[in-house]
């Protein structure tokens, strides 16, 4: 098995060009040959194949057997370790910042406080009038 | 209360993205962000982690340091030296963790952004190099791991 950190490297080095995530979308709703992923995309087949090539580097796709389409299709593995490792910074920092939350909760509960007491200081007597605009 | 949505993006393979909005006005997010009695309470990663060291020297070329230690003993620690520092709206500091497990060197922006009281915040971490990244995915996975296991030994014992 490949280290993780390489794999990792090749899948988001394969996912930061647009036109390789719309090739996988497209394969996400079944396998197309090269001429067919081409089309919609308006580009030359070796064009495609380069992009291709990237993405079968990196695992994301493979080749299937019929010899003429050499149809290429979505292999979910390497996505999923790729989503799996933002999942888990992202679940670290959603506690953190949770706790932030709470923080910034109770600091506006004090600075409400202070001012309340503050107005409290300045209201005007009950028996002065009160100003009208 | 509702948790607002956390995204994590990485625009590069340098770099990593996390934005997050806070109900609260901007001086008062970047106090939380900056003043170690209130960082402490809330900075603390996975569960099992209490935050003992929190000094933070806020002005640019001042350092700070983070130890953290786990209920089981073992400690983290990390620091760096702020590059810039623009209250309350942008922060910008090295980050550098005492046993490297991030490839060396990171450079963490902070950015502030105030709209109706409520303020965005967004984190930009860029790794030294890609080589530098690659290795704090594999050691992020690792941590991520062990965290998870840290929990199930919490479970299996409870």
């Amino acid at each position: 098995m490949k280290p993780i950190s390489y794999t990792l490297d090749a899948t988001f080095a394969a996912l930061a060009d647009p036109t390789r995530r719309a090739i996988l979308a497209r394969l996400a709703t079944g396998e197309a040959s090269v001429a067919e992923l081409a089309e919609p995309f308006d580009m030359t087949q070796p064009a495609i194949s380069k992009h291709l090539k990237v993405l079968e580097r990196a695992g994301l796709i493979s080749r299937g057997r019929e010899a003429q389409r050499r149809p290429r299709r979505l292999e979910p593995r390497p996505l999923a370790d790729a989503t799996d490792w933002i999942e888990r910074y992202r679940r670290i920092w959603e506690g953190n910042f949770k706790r932030l939350d709470a923080v910034l909760q109770e600091l506006k509960h004090k600075q409400k406080k202070t001012i309340d007491a503050l107005l409290d200081e300045v209201k005007p007597k009950p028996n002065k009038k009160r100003r009208t605009r | 209360m509702k948790t607002a949505a956390l995204t994590v993006t990485t625009p590069s393979e340098r770099e990593l993205v996390m934005t997050r909005e806070f109900a609260a006005p901007r001086g008062m997010v970047f106090d939380a962000l900056t003043k170690p009695e209130l960082v402490q309470r809330w900075l603390l990663g996975p569960p099992g982690w209490t935050m003992p060291v929190c000094d933070i020297d806020l002005r640019v070329g001042g350092k700070y340091r983070y130890v953290w230690r786990n209920a089981d003993g073992r400690e983290m620690g990390m620091g760096g030296t702020f590059k810039e520092m623009v209250r309350p709206s942008r922060l910008v500091a090295t980050e550098s963790y005492d046993d490297h497990w991030t490839g060396g060197e990171t450079l963490v922006t902070t950015e502030l952004v105030e709209t109706r009281g409520r303020t965005t915040v967004s984190t930009t971490v860029r790794y030294a190099t890609r080589e530098a990244r690659d290795a704090a995915l594999k050691m992020g996975a690792t941590k991520g791991l062990e965290a998870s296991y840290v929990r199930l030994d919490e479970l299996l014992t409870a």
